[in-house]
This record gives structure tokens, sequence and C-alpha cells, in this order.
């Protein structure tokens, strides 16, 4: 059946995005749909990302615009997807553009209708609802597409039919188009990418929390109140009354883990986002006093423990293990009631503020859907999959990622998004390439020894800076300015039509030159370097000069002084551009062969994607067999034996032809970059030789030995591995699980929380009680980490009796003959006589991962796993590229999640697999090797190892080096350039920063 | 002129934060003092001394390093070598006579547009209450 090379992705959150510019890089069309105005999703709310405080949106946003240029990706907001049909491969998926009565072709984005509009105080979406818009909107300053949408449920010609011209008088471009209509669209797909992500918990229905009251929002309220692009401007305060609030209260698990059918789930999510709100509230104020009543504090995940600490530690967040069961108001305040569990007290607590920590929920309108078209949802309303395909739906051709799923956080989201997209691309590879565009370009003219000729347009944006700077009078100066040829103004040089003037004029003038004076470069520059190369001129010929963001908008009553200050803008432009040179944007071949490390369920699962997709893998082994740590698991959560999945997986890796195994063998050396490496292969005393283009490493990790952790001894006190070997056989009337032992330690490398230990632990009493309901299970823990539809599992032990007990760091269980343990609950010393002891140890990462790592130039965080490029947004990639990790090599998780990142390494691998070649970046450093004494300074300098000291003078490696000039910079003698940003073209605009 | 004289800024801004940040000012129209004259550099880890030199031999009364808060640089630690240039940059200036107020370094994140704002309000009072650079007044002669 023939496949059709393009894809529909449902959702334009982060997921959506990654998704789509994996499968749009890797040779498919994709068509990106979100169903509001702008995509971005839930992401580009947030002020904040844990555990780095990262900006979320400014990590966010390049990838939106990223998406919105993309050749291959369309990007359709404020469109609906109505129906699936088909098969996989081959789907009609009908979708419906919901009008926004306003002309997306035509709109460009300036928010002058807006600022025109009447109907004020609508409680804004982007906002939750804390904010306002008007009836004619766009939802945030960085929305994509930046365009202008109707709210007809709002504007006053639908709801009253009153002839209000507002938005249409001020719209000079004749942008809104109140006739519109929706349109509905059939699109042919090899396959669907359900996104769609999931909403924060609506808490109305909690009366008694307060949810109504102004002083009590939730946790994306909140976020929104501390962002700076927030209805605030960033300033905390109270919404009643306006009061910088001195006490807040955070309030978890509202909408999570609650014995009501539908939300009884934990959302994994909210321990950590409630420390990251704190922390940031304390940055704004340190005297703010912070309370985070919680159950468990659930830091699953990489540096989420450390946080946890800091939270704690530099913070002084207070943190309440206890129950909140009441939030009420008293004199203006807000009074909450709580159950202390580490002192079986009810108390109660004033506070100025209360922020719900809400899970994550599914959208009734999502779940409608996925049902309609036949995918099988879970209890909660979550797409369903099983472990070892945590990407793939029931239906053929159908896919999921991202908190559609189940609760997750970013990372893990864009790890299943690079995944699903890597999945994908293996069903479509025949029909890779067969629908994506590719701009033909006209021969580059040779511009070398001419005398510049530069073309300056100069936009007027509207009124966005026509209306402050007077922008006649810049261009009557720029066109004194030596070597301009040709100035004039345009009404907005980003439209078609102002691109067209661009073009023509640099035929009509023979312009080897060209500078934009209008908004940023960083949105606007591709687009005119694009225009340029159209128009067969180098788009490095080509420099911007930021008269908006960086004058007119911001000084809007000094007119005069920001049209001097305009002209001196474009001046130091025009001085630059005078001394642009043209650019290679050069391509390096990529050898379309991988390698990856570590014959484990991670490296075997990516191995047999990238052979899926039809590449070559070398997949190495250090033991002589297959199958790694999951070897010696024996039950998974849920019933299933993972060895039935293992055993299916090594046979297929075997049976594969496009999979040379090599066991008994390691990697001793690595020389290249990006495209052509060269490893050698140590195997049974022979070394080997082989060349890959990229490579995996899933070197995976073990189970910590305790060895003198309360008396291991591997026979009465042994580990939770050791009790999976045994466990169908073991005679006992009373075992004692003691959880956190040798993890969450005070110094490192084990500071981290393994993640995964309390379900192991929950898991292995579960299937002890099932055997003999007889036998007394105890287990010993700091906080219950069972998150997501684990705590299921949690809630299913203690019906079936196991005894949980909470120990602290300062009293922590001691193991003889008996057990003795200080129960804080009931303020008792417990002594239990146990036949075993069960201890609960942390994944520790594999020994080699520190050669491995020197190999491949890529680092290790302090726990010895490696270290992605991100801990956001390229959780599988290394800053190194070409270069991926996948499973216990990035840190402790479950099998369904290793396997998500071992089709996200796959899939990231495909990209330059499947191009056959990368791209290299065009602005990099490049040395003078006459001035070159070779010193070494540049070497030092460079975080990215690009420069080497060959025969005395530097060198650079194209393919390494990102172009930051750090290293040109340092270098002592100037034999250093950094192209585009070269020493002269700098020093020209400060000199003509000022004109006097 | 001397009634005339406003502060002459220069201001160095790496491509993914700062310049990011005074771009985020502008789209919240934060409104600042028209003193700065912004160049856009990659990473303030290519703040060449050089040209901080030369700015002030220009005539530029101040001249201000911005970059990536520390470990946020999108170069991993470009901004970390910047520091360590306007550090020894600082002693260069003090040779030279001239006022702290005249070499500053501010580190600002992509969202700080109000921080942004506060920032430039800031250094131009703090340049107009020293007065033009005697750089400058050499210069004019
Ligand atoms: S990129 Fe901003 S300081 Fe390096």
């Amino acid at each position: 059946m023939e496949r059709v090379g393009s894809v529909l992705v449902v959702g334009g959150g982060v997921g959506g995005i990654q998704a789509s510019l994996d499968l749009a890089d890797s040779g498919f069309k994709v068509y990106l749909i979100d169903h509001r105005p702008s995509i971005g999703g839930g992401m580009a709310q947030l002020d904040k990302t844990f555990p780095t405080c990262d900006c979320s949106l400014c990590i966010e946003s390049p990838k939106l615009v990223e998406a919105s240029r993309h050749p291959n990706i369309d990007v359709l907001g404020y469109t609906e997807l109505i129906s699936v049909e088909g098969e996989a491969g081959n789907f009609i998926a009908k979708i419906n553009k919901k009008s926004r009565y306003v002309d997306v072709d035509i709109c460009n984005g300036c928010g002058a209708c807006t600022a025109k509009c009447p109907v004020k105080g609508i409680p804004s979406e982007f906002d939750e609802g804390i904010g306002e818009r008007r009836a004619i909107y766009i939802p945030f300053s960085q929305a994509v597409p930046n365009k202008a949408t109707i709210d007809v449920e709002h504007c006053l010609v639908f709801t009253i039919g009153r002839n209000c011209k507002g938005c249409r008088k001020a719209c000079t471009l004749d942008a809104i188009k109140l006739d519109m209509e929706d349109e509905e669209v059939d699109l042919r797909v090899g396959a669907v990418l359900f996104a769609t992500g999931a909403v924060p918990y609506d808490p109305s229905d909690l009366t008694q929390y307060s949810p109504e009251h102004p002083d009590v929002l939730t946790a994306m309220q909140f976020e929104r109140l501390m962002c700076a692009n927030g209805p605030t401007g960033g300033h905390i305060k109270r919404l009643s009354d306006g009061e910088d609030p001195k006490r807040i209260a955070f309030i978890q698990c509202v909408g999570s883990r609650t014995p009501k059918k539908d939300i009884e789930y934990c959302s994994a999510v909210c321990c950590n986002y409630a420390t990251k709100e704190a922390i940031i509230t304390k940055e704004h104020s340190r005297d703010v006093d912070i309370s985070i009543f919680y159950m468990d504090y659930r830091a699953c995940g990489k540096g989420f423990e450390e946080f946890y600490k800091r939270g704690k530690e530099e913070y002084g967040i207070n943190y309440i293990r206890s129950r909140a069961s009441e939030v009420y108001q008293s004199n203006g305040n807000l009074v909450v009631k709580y159950e202390d569990l580490d002192e079986a007290q009810i108390k109660e607590e004033e506070f100025d503020m209360v922020i719900l920590s809400v899970g994550l929920s599914q959208p009734k309108r999502t779940q409608d859907l996925l049902r309609k078209i036949g995918v099988n949802l879970n209890e909660f309303g979550m797409v369903e999959t099983v472990m070892n395909h945590p990407v793939e739906t029931n239906v053929p051709g159908i896919f999921v990622c991202g908190t559609a799923q189940g609760p997750k956080d970013i990372p893990e989201t864009v790890a299943q998004s690079s995944g699903a997209a890597g999945k994908i691309g293996s069903l479509l590879s025949d029909a890779r390439n067969t629908l994506t565009v590719k701009k033909e370009l006209p021969p580059e003219k040779d511009v070398t020894g001419e005398e510049p000729r530069i073309g300056v347009f100069v936009c007027h944006c509207g009124i966005n800076i026509g209306g402050v700077v007077d922008v006649p009078a810049v261009v009557e100066y720029v066109k004194t300015l030596p070597n301009v040829v040709y100035a004039a103004d345009q009404p907005y040089t980003c439209s078609d039509d102002g691109n067209k003037q661009i073009f023509d004029k640099i035929h009509e003038f023979d312009l080897n030159r060209v500078v934009v004076a209008a908004c940023t470069p960083r949105t606007h520059e591709p687009l005119f370097q694009a225009t340029c190369a159209e128009a067969g001129l180098n788009p490095f010929l080509f420099e911007f000069a930021n008269i908006r963001e960086h004058c007119s908008w911001i000084h809007m009553d000094e007119k005069e002084l920001a049209t001097q200050k305009a002209k001196e803008v474009v001046r130091m432009s025009v001085a630059k551009a005078r001394l642009l040179e043209p650019l290679e944007r050069g391509e390096i071949p990529v050898n379309q062969k991988a390698l990856v490390i570590g014959g484990g369920i991670s490296g075997m699962s990516a191995a047999l994607d990238l052979a899926a997709g039809g590449f070559p893998v070398c997949l190495v082994e250090r033991s002589g067999e297959l199958g790694g740590l999951l070897k010696h698991v024996t039950a998974l959560p849920r019933g299933k034996d993972p060895r039935d999945i293992l055993n299916e997986t090594i046979k297929k890796v075997e049976e594969n032809d496009l999979i040379n195994v090599y066991l008994n063998s390691e990697v001793t050396s690595v020389s290249g970059s990006v495209g052509n490496f060269t490893a050698k292969i140590l195997s049974h005393g022979k070394e080997d030789e082989i060349d890959f283009g990229v490579a995996i490493l899933a070197t995976g990790g073990d189970e910590f030995k305790p060895d003198g952790y309360y008396g291991y001894d591997g026979k009465r006190v042994i580990t939770q591995l050791e009790l999976e070997k045994i466990i169908d056989e073991i005679e006992a009337n009373t075992i004692v699980m003691i959880q956190c032992v040798g993890s969450r330690e005070e110094e490192p490398p084990r500071t981290y929380c393994s993640k995964i230990c309390c379900t192991e632990a929950v898991k292995n009493a579960i299937r002890i009680k099932e055997r003999n309901p007889k036998t007394e299970v105890f287990i010993l823990y700091k906080d219950v980490r069972t998150y997501g539809i684990n705590e299921l599992l949690y809630r299913d032990a203690r019906d079936k009796g196991v005894i949980f007990i909470r120990y602290t760091d300062e009293q922590k269980p001691v193991v003889n003959e008996y057990v003795e343990v200080y129960d804080e609950f009931i303020g008792q010393e417990i002594k239990i006589k146990p036949d075993l002891v069960v201890l609960s140890t942390p994944m520790v990462p594999n020994e080699d991962n520190d050669a491995v790592g020197k190999m491949f130039k890529v680092p290790l965080a302090p726990s010895n796993f490696f270290l992605e490029a991100h801990v956001k947004l390229r959780p599988v990639d290394f800053a190194t590229d070409g270069v991926y990790l996948c499973g216990l090599a990035h840190g402790p998780k479950p099998i369904d999640e290793c396997i998500a990142q071992a089709s996200a390494a796959a899939g990231r691998a495909s990209i330059p697999l499947s191009a056959g070649k990368v791209i290299a970046e065009a602005i990099v450093a490049s040395v003078d090797e006459e001035k070159c004494v070779g010193c070494g300074v540049c070497e030092d300098k460079c975080a990215y190892l690009a420069v080497s000291i060959e025969d005395g003078k530097a060198t650079v490696n194209r393919a390494m080096c990102k172009g930051c000039g750090t290293c040109v910079t340092a270098c002592p003698t100037g034999a250093m350039e950094q192209l585009h940003f070269k020493n002269d073209q700098i020093l020209a605009q400060v000199k003509h920063a000022f004109a006097w | 002129m001397e009634e005339e004289w406003i502060p002459k800024i220069t201001l160095f801004c790496c491509n993914w934060c700062s310049y990011a940040g005074s771009d985020d000012a502008g789209v919240g129209r934060k409104q600042q003092p028209p003193t700065t004259r912004t160049i856009r550099v990659m990473c303030s880890g290519r703040t060449d001394p050089a040209f901080v030199l030369a700015a002030l031999l220009e005539g530029s009364d101040a001249v201000l390093f911005t970059g990536c808060h520390i470990g946020d640089c999108h170069y991993i630690s470009g901004n970390y070598k910047a520091k360590k240039k306007f550090e020894m940059l600082k002693e260069v200036v003090d040779e030279l006579g001239l006022e702290d107020e005249r070499l500053q370094l501010q580190w600002i994140s992509a969202s700080e547009g109000s921080e942004f704002a506060a920032y430039i309000n800031k250094v131009t009072e703090e340049i107009e209450a020293i007065g033009p650079s005697p750089l400058r007044q050499e210069w004019m002669k």
C-alpha cells in the first residue's frame, strides 16, 4: 500500500512543536494544528521551568518561530480536528479552520486593532482569567501565528449587531473580514500524532478550598501573576486589594490523589512546580513566608531532589507534611486548616494568599474526539499505551505523546515527542521527502571586489515606528551616507509587498548590501535574508537596524530624540553593512550508519528503531549477552512479565540484518565529529575499527549494592533486585522494606532520588501479599513517591494490608534481630521482627560513563549520569552534535520512559542520518594562519572543543564551532575572527554609534 | 552644547538573552531615555576589550556589558569569560581615571524587559549625575 509522506500533529504545545520540527527535519510534510489562536501550549504561559528556573517562553519561543518558518510545517492555529478515517500510512483527517474574522494572510500582528476595541475586561484565557483582553486580541506578544482573532462571543458586531468600526478603522491593512466563514479541509496524511496535552484541574467544585476567593489562585494563575508578561507585569500582589502578600500557602494534591473516581492519580509535576514558584517568589522578595502543605514530596526526576533541598535549605521554604482540609476567610485573610501528619494534630494558620497546586486533567473535548476515532483511553481519560510501546495507541498509525498519555513534565514530554516522531519516521520511511518542498535559489551573485552598493529600507510599521520616529527624515539622512545608493520608506517592510520591493530594488539598483530598519533581527532577520537569497544576494550581506523595539516603542514621548536615535542606529548598521562579506553555509556529509553503546532494553530499542528507518547499526555490549538490567526483573507493575518483552526484543535484534551486535566488546577510542566518526572496538582481544555518522549512548546502570547499610548481607538483608529473584519462593511471616537506602544522601554522587524504588517496593509488596496475604509487609519510607498512575498501586498496597511507616533522616531505622523505627505519627518506637529485610537502593550509573564521556567529549552530571544538552528541551541530545543518550545513562527511570527515550534518541539521530548531511554553522570562528602563533588560548576558551592547535596553528572544526566568538575575543594576536561579527565590523558600529 | 548634552551609552548585548530582554522591554513599551546605542554580538563572550576602549575613546560616556545570567549562556560559559574580561577592563578604566559607573556589567534574561528598562533608566541617571566623559571632552578639543 502506498504510504503518504505527511503527518498531522494535533496540539501545538511544546510536545507537538518538537514532534513537528523533528518530522519536518527528517523529510515529512507536517500539519500542526491547535484549537487555540496561537501555538505554545501551557509552556508558553509559564514564567519559569523547574529545576533550573529557566525563563519558559525564552526557551520555547525560538521553537515557535522555527516551526512557523519551516517550509514543511503548516502551522494552523484556531483549527480543530473533526475526524480521522483510513489506515496506517493513509488517513484522511478532516479539520475545521475556525474563522478568526481576520485575514491571516494580510494581518501582520501590529496590534493596532486591539487597542481600538471598545469591549474591555474579557478574562484572558492566556492569563488564566486573572488578566483581561479585548474582543479582538492576540493572546500574547510572541504568539505564533502572530495574528489577531475576533471573539464573536464578545464582539459588539456579533453580539448586539452594533456597527462598531473600532478595529476596522484601526487596521490600515484592511485585514478584518467580518463575513469570513469556517472552512473544512480534508488532509491526506500517513500518520496522526496526538499531542493534545492536559489542562490544569479546575478546582471550582472543591469549595472547601474557597476557590472563588480572589486571593486563592491556581498554580497556573500564580504563574501568570509572577510572569513579566502577565497581568501585573510580574508584580506578585493580592488581587483583592493590591497588597504585597507576606505569607503564602501552597496546597498540594488539589485535584489529584483524591479518592474521587477520576482524580485518584498523582499528577507528577505539582510538587516540583510548587517549589519552583516558591523559590521564584522568594527571589522577588526574600521576606515572604512560604509554606507548602504536602502529603509526600515527590521529587521524581533528574535534579528534582536537589532542587527540593535548595528550596528547604537555601530559601527557607516551610514544607509541612500534612493534609489540608479547608481554606476559609477570616478578617480579610485566609486560614488554612490542616492535619499535621508529623504531629498528628489539627492546626490552623493564617495566610495572605493561597495557591492551589492543581493536578493535570484530560480535557473532555479531546477525550470525546479520541474515543470517536477509536483510540482507547484509560479510566482517567488518558490515552492507553503499553509498557514497550509508550507512544503508540491501539490504532495503528495513530500516535500519542506528552500529557495526553499521562501526567509528566516537559523533558519527558519532549522525549516522547521525539520518540513518536522517530516511530512515525520509521512507519513512513518509504515516503520520506515525497511531499516536502525545497526552495530553489538562483545562483549567487559574486560581489568580491565590488564597491558596496547599499540599499536601505526603513519601515513605518503602521504607526508603530512612524507614529514616533519621523521616518521620511531618517530616509533623507540615510541617503547622505556613503555607499547608500537607494533608500526608501515602506509601510510594512515585512509584508509580501515590502519583500517584493526589496527583491526588485536589488535588481534595479544592482544592490550588493541590504539594510532593513524595522523591528528585531531575532524574529525577522531570516525572512529578509531569505528575500536577499531569492534575489541572488548572499544572505549574509544583509544587516538589520532595530528602530522599533529599541527605539520607537521605548521613546514614545520623545519624538525628536527618537528620530535622532533612529538615524544613528541605521547609520551603525550601514557602517557594518559596508564591511559585510558573503558566507558559506557549508554542508557536511553524514555517514548513514549509527553506533549504539549498550545492549540493554534502551540500547536495543534505539537500535531497532534506527534499523526500522533503514539505517545500519553497530550495537556494542560490554557483557556476554543482551538484556541489561531488565534481565533481573521478574514482574512489572500491573502484572506483566518483563522477560517476555525482553526476549522478544532480543530476538528482533538478533534477527535484524541491519544490526551488527558486538558482545564482550568495548569502545576504546573515538575520533571525528558529527557525520564522520571513527571508533575502535576491542572485541575478544582484537581491535576492530568502525565508521559511523551518529552515536547513541545507552550505557545503562546498575542497582546500588548497599554494603555497610543496615547489615546488608545478601541473605537476610537483601536488595529489591535480589528479592525479585526469590520472590516466588520465599516463605516469611514478616518482611520489612526500607526505602531510600543509599539515595537522597547529603553528598554527591547519590544526592538524587532514584525515581523508581517506591514503585518497585510497592509492586513487590503487592506480589508478596497476593501470594500469601498472611505475610506481614512493612515499608519504611521518607516519602512515598509512586508518581503518576502508580499512585493506584500505593492505594492497592494499603488496601491489601501493607503497612507504611515514615522515618526521618534524624531517626533512621535500626536493623538488628529486630527492626526498630520511630513512628512519628503515633509517637512511638516500633519493633518488628522480620524474616527478611529488603533495602530499596538507587540505580547507579555505569562505571564506564566517565571513559565513554571523555571519548565523545560529552559531560557527566555530579551523579555521574550523563548530562544532556538542555534539561528541559533537549533531553536526549548532547551539546555535541551527533551524539545522543537514552535510558538509565540519562538517569534513573522506569522501563516505559527508557523505551520512549530510546525512540527519541533514535528519532533525533535519524534527522542527520536521513538527510545524509548536516548544515554547518556559517557564523563561525576562522583563523588567519599568518598571524596565529599557536599559543592555544583559543583552544582553552572553546566550550565545544572545536578549536585545536595543529602543527602549531589554531584550527577550527567547522562542524563543531557554534559561533559564539569567545575564542576570538581571547586571541592575543588578532589571528582569530568571528565571521559576520568581525573586529572591524563591530568597531565600525562602535565608531558610528553617535553622530555629533 | 553643554545644555543639550544627554548621556551617550554604548550597550553590548548578547543575541540570546540581553538583546531579547531589550526587545521584551520594547514589546512591553517600557519607556527608557534615548541614551543607548546597542551593538548585538552572539554572546557576551565576544565583547572585546578593544571595542570597549574604542567606544570610550570615541566619546561614549559609558559602556555596558550585558548578557545572559550566569548559568544561562547559550554557549555554556561565554558569560563567565565576559565577566573576567570585564574585571580586567575595570582596572584599565580605573587607570584612565574614569568613574566606576562608566563601565558596567549586567545580566539580563530574555524575559526581563522591565528589569532591562529599569536598568537603563538607572544608568542614565548615574551618568547624568557625573556628567560627560572626560575622555570625550578631550576628544572634542
Ligand atoms: S549567549 Fe548570552 S552571554 Fe553567552
